[in-house]
Formats: C-alpha cells, structure tokens, sequence
C-alpha cells in the first residue's frame, strides 16, 4: 500500500466529505430555523442533477447544465414550501417525517415520469477532465475542482450568515422566533428563502456529483441519509457542525472501506478479510454515529443549549 | 425540635454565571405550612426543580424523612413520598379526571409492571381514586378529559392527583394561579386541612393566601433566603420590605 | 352510535373482512389473493408490533425494519442449515416454525433492548435518527456478510412446517398468519388495558407528569420497546416463509417507513389500525399497480393527505379520537 495510494483516498474522503456539506447545510439550517425535519431534501439533489444532466445535455454546456440544476432545486424547493412545508412546521416530527416520506414517492415518482425509467449521464467539462500533478500523486481534476467548489461554497455561505442582512434574520431565527416576527421580519418570506436556499445547496451537489456517478432515480436516499448522519453527529442545526461532521463522515467512510479490508487480510485469510473488512466499513459511519449520541446525546457541536 | 420531613442542607445552583440559588437551607415541619415568595426571578423555581429531583445541586444536599434523596431522579423521589403538583396544570391531557388520579394511586400502589388485568376492573384503584375526587369536589366530573376540564378544575385535580399519592410532604406549585377569589378560598380552606395529613412546601405568587395560610413564611431573593419567620415577623422585617414589599410601594 | 361502539363494529368487520377473502380468492379461483391476505395479515402483525412503541409509547422509530429484518434472517439461516444438514454454533438447523418463531423474538428482543437502552436516552429527532443508524448498520451488515447471501439474499427452499398443516399450501399458511394476528391483537389490548398501557400512554402524553407520581419513563418505555421488537421480528421470521427468501430489503429504510405509513393509514394507537393499514396498503400497490406503473406518485398524495388533513387515520376517520377515559 503506498503513500500515493493513502494520500488518494484521502483525498476522496475530503471530496465526499464536502459534497456531504453541501447536502447538510440545507438539512441543517432548515432543521435550525424551522424546526422541521426534510426527508425530501434528497429528492432536490436529484433534481439538481437531472435538470443539470438534461440542460447540459441540450446545450452541450456543463456549466449552463449546473446553473440550471441549481435554479431547479430552488425552485421546486420554494415550491414544495409554499405548497406542503409551510403546513408542518407546527406539527410533531411525526408528521413531518411522514409528510416528507410522502414526498419522496411523489417527487421520485413525478421524475420517472418526466424522464423516464433509465439513468442519465453527465459529463464532466473538458476543461476538468484527467488528472493534475500533486507531487507524489495524480489526482483527478474533477475531483479537485469539486474540493475547491465545496470550500469555496462553504466560505460563501459562512460570510451569508455571518455578514449579511438574512443572515441575521436566519440568526435570530434559530434562537427566538418571536423576536424576529416582533422586529418585523416576514417570517414566511423567511422561511420560503431558507427553504430555497438550502434545496439549490442540495441541487448544486447532486448536480457536481452526477457527473462522476449515473444521474437515477432514487440517487438521493442513501446521500439524505448520510446527510442526517452529518448533522446527528454535528449537531442539528449548526453549521460548523454539519462542517466537522461532513468531513468525519466522508474521510471515515472512504478510508474505512479503503483500509479495513487491507487490515484483516494482515491476519485473516483474503476473501474472508475481504467480506468482514467491508461490512465493517460500511457500518463504521453508524456506529460513530451510535457514539457521539450516546457520549454526546446533542451531537458535537449543540446549537441550543 | 422534631426531624424534619423535608430539608435542604446549604444547596447551590449556577447555570454559568448566574447563581439561581445560593446556599440555601429549609425545612419542613410535620404539621406546618411553609410557604417560599420571592419576586419574579428570585429562583423559586429553580428550587422546585432541585428539590422535585428535576434539576441536581452543584453542592449541598436534600434530605427526605431523614434520608438523603440528592442523587434520586424524579420518579424515585416521589415514590419515598414527595407530592408535587405543578405551575402549569400539567395532567395526562387525553385521561379522565378519574385515571388522571387512578394512575397516580397505582404508581404509589406499587408497580407499572403488570400486564394482564385491565385497570378499569382494578376496583381498588377506582374506588379509592373516586373517594379522592370526592374529597376535592371534582365527584361529578370524573369522566370528563382532562383536557377539557376548566382552569379552576384541573387546579383541583392537580391536589388530587397529589392527595393520591398519599405522600409525606406537598410540594404545590402556584397552586392559586389563575383562580378567582372565590375558587382561591375554598382552596385555602382545604389546604388548611390538607396541612394535618402531610405538610405542604407552597410557592405562591397571591399574598393574601400566602400570609392566611403559612405558619412559616420564607423570602428567597437573587437565589438566597434572606429571611425565615412567621407571616408577622415577616410583615415587620426592614430587609424584606425593603427588597420585596418596597417594590409594591414603590 | 358512540364512537367505541363504532370502533368495535369497524374492527370485527375488518377481521371477518379478511377472514372472508380467502374464500373469495376460491370461489373466484384465484389463488393469488389468498397470498395478498397472508401479506396483508404479517403486515399488520408487524404493524401491531410497531404500534405499542410508536402508538402507544410515543416512541417514533425509524428502524423497525431492523427487526423485521432479524426475523426473517433466524428463519432463512435456520431453514438453509436444516435444508443443508449443516450444524450452526454446534447445533442442527430447523424448518419448524414454533421453534424459529421463539428464536426469531428472542434474538429481536436482545437486539432490541441494546438499540432501546441507547437510543432511549436522546428524545426527538435525535431517537429518529439513531433509531435509523441501528437499523441501516443492520442493513450494511447483511448487505456486506457473504456467508449467507450478502447482497444476493438467502433464499428458504422448502417453506418451514407448522404442526399439523401443510403450509406448502396457500390457505393453510394463510390461517397460521390469521391465527397469529389475532393473537398479536389480543396481546396488544391486554397491554394497553393493564397497569403497564396506563402508565405507558401516560408517559408518552406527559412524561414529566409521569416522574413527578412516580413512574419512570425510561425502563416502562424501554420495555415496551422491547416488546415492540420482538413481535416484529416475529413478523419477519413470517415475512420470510412467506416470500420464502430474505434479503438486505427487508432492513432498508423505506421498509422502516412503510411500517410507519401502515400505522398512520391505519390509525396511530388502535388497536386494528395496523390492520386497516396493511390492507389499504397493499390493496394501494394491487390495484393502482394494476393501473399505472405509476402508482406510488398516487400512495405518495393519499399518504400526504392523510398526514395533512385526516390524523386519525381510516380509523380515526370512521370511529372518531381514540377513547382513554
């Protein structure tokens, strides 16, 4: 196993860990803010990246295919505010996971409608195709590319609530709502912006990552539930914490799968190092999970005391 | 002096910087009413919780019936005998009067833990929580929700689920709040009688009742008693009226 | 008509109502439909099963496939070392359903008692979630273990044996599933009249309250937890001879969430709500399946309909609020 190798799936891990991000930020802040648990945000990472596979499909440009994608997901998020959301900030979280699982069937459902039954594919740009130097490593461009889009939209989003006008409101949001209603802020314009904001989060990284999986229905699922891992292990409703927890998920999921195996092969004879080496990494994510609730039952990083 | 039923020994809370009581001692009587006022933000129900087991100390202890309960969660504290009732009437909303006050018998009847006979035809519980009822004058409204009983109704319910209990000492919460004058005094004359068979920690906002009722009155104040004494010494002592009856002068 | 009244009416129709349907899949000739009764009855079985923790305790439960998955895996492993003659930790496989069915709600139980005893310290969206993480390890595991199928799941060649039946035919597992039912049913209104369904309704509506006269929430609700898992996973081990395969399927989340859909449909907390669920479920993917490939957008809209507008669900609907007093 060499460096080159480790440093690889190093790599990896941070590129997933921040795609992970971009998923939680929006679970998180909506979680934060309105109290409400979205099961159907997977579902806009799926919009985003079949209305980015289609546009850049149509247009023959990845990039007008992302802002597309992006633009959808707000879209259909606002929408699904306006329509279906709005009513279940009141109720328990009961409701809520039902009406949101409600959701799911119908968005994935109305999607196979629009686009049919089989995968999309989504190229990656020329311009980010093959691999870049890293010293003692070749590492894909893409990859990279999405590295620096997950920092660089981070830094964005942290200089949104730290420095802007809706980022005060979003502030005050999350720690009395009262307030804010009593200082005048339109809470449902509020809440449809946040909601909007977090759905084009989820549709920019389902768009960024059907470029290096096949775009499906039902690709969002197993990242919406990953992403509720991340803000569990964060702590609901921070943003750091949905920082530290993505990039915790994303390293410990793809280095468990890429060195368990590789561990019990040292004393286990291949194939049967293989099998239990693998079904350990996948479970490792959950079991960390277990963890930080039992030590910590209001994850790292508690948004309210 | 006799033991006391309930005390607290040098108890201490901060939540960060804010000392929500400080040292505190008290103690309850066989017999008596003690009664806790303070201003809004004096910590009174800061002490509720650290006595009710809801909250824990950060030094000093709680003593029941001369053992110490400091370390007991809630649930074991009342049933070695502490009958709490709540500020906000807090019943099982969607249970009638009546297994509002069987539930409370069966917890201090024993165990939770049986899984067979239906309560409905646990005669004992319904008898005896329908002899309660009775006692506080909610006879002809036990099978009516919890929920939709009046304000002043569920006040009452709230003694009864307490009464059932059958504990050493009362722990009643702004029992008054919300009341009108009449439904307060016929509550004040019952928890004159009340006193004999247990006595009663009272926090209460209305100070009519307060100095009707208590043989001993304490005045908490920023988290600390700076006063204990008869309704009388009270009235007369220059720091209190100074810190709490200066404020109703002013 | 009071509402109790009513209730009552509404559950031995729909007891008799399923009793009835496979006379009518024979009358009609198709045999098929005696097998959506049997699925529609361990459904319900499962559903019960989730109810105690959920509809009575208050308890939402994310995972509960975890147990429906454990289930099916105590007969599918029994069953593939009995068909092989294969010993399993020293001892001989089974393809009797008594003894699976015991094992099946033990090893469900144990599991359950460790994810309840963890997960019953957080409340909220953090019990959802955790509940969530136990079952998707549970999922991952099977998915990931080869020696019984991994993802390709374990397939049961001859369906296990019932003492004097022959559940190789269709009506006669159909009556052991029914028969089970109604036990299960019979379990769950025991419960919820006795001591511990009062104390356990009590905490969920106000657990404060419940401490303050003296009952602890964490151990009554972790029994019932329990409790709840292992009549689940009693479904499971059913699910699976049933179907007669297991697969990783079974532990997936949306498995999780159908078992909740069953109950909301239903009716949260009654005691035939799990059978009314189950039955408009899978009448829901027969009949809508048969019409549009596209059925589940439509189960999508009933089901959001349901949660926005009618709570109680077809229960609720028809008997009115559940009756506590």
């Amino acid at each position: 196993m060499s460096l080159a190798l480790v440093l690889e799936q190093l790599l990896n891990g941070v590129q997933f860990g921040l795609m992970l991000f971009l998923m939680s930020a929006g679970l998180t802040l909506v979680f934060g803010v309105m109290g409400l648990i979205n099961l159907a945000h997977g579902s806009l990472y799926m919009i985003g990246a079949f209305l980015c596979a289609a546009v850049a499909g149509a247009t023959g440009n990845f990039w007008l295919g992302l802002v597309g994608g992006i633009a959808a997901a707000a879209a259909a998020g606002a929408l699904i505010e306006v329509v279906v959301i709005r009513r279940l900030y009141t109720r328990d979280h009961l409701d809520q996971v039902l009406a949101t699982f409600a959701l799911i069937l119908i968005l994935s459902e109305g999607v196979r409608m629009i686009f049919g039954p089989f995968p999309l594919y989504l190229n990656v740009p020329d311009m980010l195709r093959g691999t870049v130097s890293l010293g003692i490593v070749e590492y894909s461009r893409y990859r990279l590319a999405l590295i620096g889009f997950g920092l660089a939209v981070a830094l964005g989003l942290w200089a949104l609530i730290a420095r802007t006008r809706l980022g005060i409101q979003i502030r005050a949001g999350e720690s009395d709502r009262e307030m804010i209603a009593a200082l005048g802020v339109n809470i449902r314009a509020l809440y449809t912006i946040v909601f909007a904001l977090g759905a084009a989060l989820a549709g920019l990284a389902g768009a960024l990552v059907g470029a290096i999986q096949s775009v499906q229905v039902g690709m969002g699922e197993p990242v919406l539930i990953l992403a509720f891992v991340v803000i569990v292990i964060g702590g609901i409703g921070s943003i750091k914490g949905a920082m530290v927890g993505a990039l915790l998920v994303g390293v410990i999921d793809t280095m468990g799968r890429f060195l368990l195996p590789r561990i019990f092969a040292s004393f286990l004879d291949t194939s049967q190092a293989m099998g239990i080496g693998a079904a350990l990494a996948s479970m490792l994510i959950y079991l960390l999970m277990a963890l930080v609730l039992i030590f910590r039952p209001k994850g790292l990083f508690p948004a309210h005391g | 002096m006799a033991e006391p039923v309930l005390s607290l020994k040098s108890i201490s809370k901060s939540f960060g910087a804010l000392k929500a009581s400080d040292d505190v001692s008290l103690t309850l009587h066989t017999g008596e009413i003690h009664a806790l006022i303070g201003p809004n933000g004096a910590g009174k129900s800061t002490l509720m919780g650290l006595v009710s087991g809801k909250l824990t100390p950060d030094s000093g202890s709680v003593w029941l019936d001369g053992t110490d309960v400091t370390g007991l969660s809630v649930a074991r504290r009342a049933r070695r005998g502490l009958g709490r009732s709540f500020q906000v009437s807090s019943l099982i909303p969607d249970y009638s009067a009546l297994r509002n006050v069987m539930l409370a018998l069966q917890a201090c009847q024993g165990h939770s833990y049986r899984f067979l006979r239906p309560v409905n035809r646990d005669s004992a519980l319904r008898d005896g929580a329908r002899s309660i009822l009775g006692r506080v004058g909610l006879g002809p409204r036990a099978s009516v929700e919890a929920a939709t009983l009046s304000h002043g109704e569920r006040r009452l319910l709230e003694i009864a689920v307490a009464l059932a209990l059958a504990p050493r000492c009362f722990l009643l919460d702004e029992p008054m709040a919300g009341l009108g004058s009449e439904g307060t005094a016929r509550l004040v004359g019952f928890l004159r009688e009340l006193k004999r068979e247990a006595p009663i920690l009272l926090i209460e906002h209305d100070m009519d009742a307060v100095f009707q009722l208590a043989d001993r009155i304490s005045v908490l104040v920023y988290g600390r008693i700076i006063a204990t004494g008869t309704a009388a010494e009270i009235r007369a002592n220059p720091q209190v009226r100074a810190v709490y009856l200066g404020e109703d002068a002013t | 008509m009071d509402n109790l009244r009513k209730e009552w009416l509404l559950n031995a129709l729909l007891a008799a109502a399923l009793f009835m349907v496979p006379f009518w899949a024979w009358i009609a000739s198709e045999p098929f439909i005696i097998t959506l009764a049997t699925r529609i009855a361990i459904l319900a079985i499962a559903g019960v099963g989730l109810n105690i923790a959920l509809g009575l305790g208050g308890m939402v439960s994310f995972g509960h496939a975890l147990y429906l998955g454990i289930g099916g895996y105590v007969a599918g492993i029994a069953a593939h070392h009995a068909f092989h003659g294969t010993p399993i930790l020293g001892l001989p496989g089974t393809n009797q359903m008594l003894p699976i069915w015991a094992i099946a709600m033990l090893f469900s139980g144990a599991i359950a008692a460790i994810v309840g005893a963890l997960s019953l310290r957080t409340s909220g969206i953090f019990f959802i979630m955790i509940t969530l993480a136990f079952a998707q390890m549970g999922f991952f595991f099977t998915l990931s273990w080869p020696a019984y199928g991994g993802e390709d799941g374990l397939p049961i060649f001859m369906r296990n044996q019932f003492p004097g039946l022959n559940t190789a035919r269709p009506w006669e597992l159909f009556l052991v599933a029914y028969g089970v039912l109604i036990l299960t049913l019979g379990v769950f209104a025991t419960l919820r009249a006795a001591r511990f369904g009062a104390a356990l309704m009590a905490i969920r509506q106000n657990p404060d309250r419940a401490a303050a006269i003296g009952i602890s929430p964490f151990g009554i609700k972790l029994v019932a937890f329990i409790l709840s898992g292992m009549i689940t996973g009693l479904a499971g081990a059913m699910m699976a001879d049933l179907t007669r395969f297991v697969s990783p399927a079974m532990m997936a989340w949306t498995m999780s969430g159908e078992l909740i859909v069953i109950i909301i449909l239903g009716g949260v907390g009654r005691l035939f709500g799990p059978v009314a669920g189950a039955a408009i479920l899978v009448g829901f993917e027969v009949f809508f399946g048969g019409l549009t490939e596209h059925w589940k957008l439509w189960l999508g809209l009933v089901l959001l309909a349901v949660v926005l507008f009618a709570r109680g669900g077809l229960i609720g609907l028809i008997a009115g609020r559940a009756q506590n007093g």
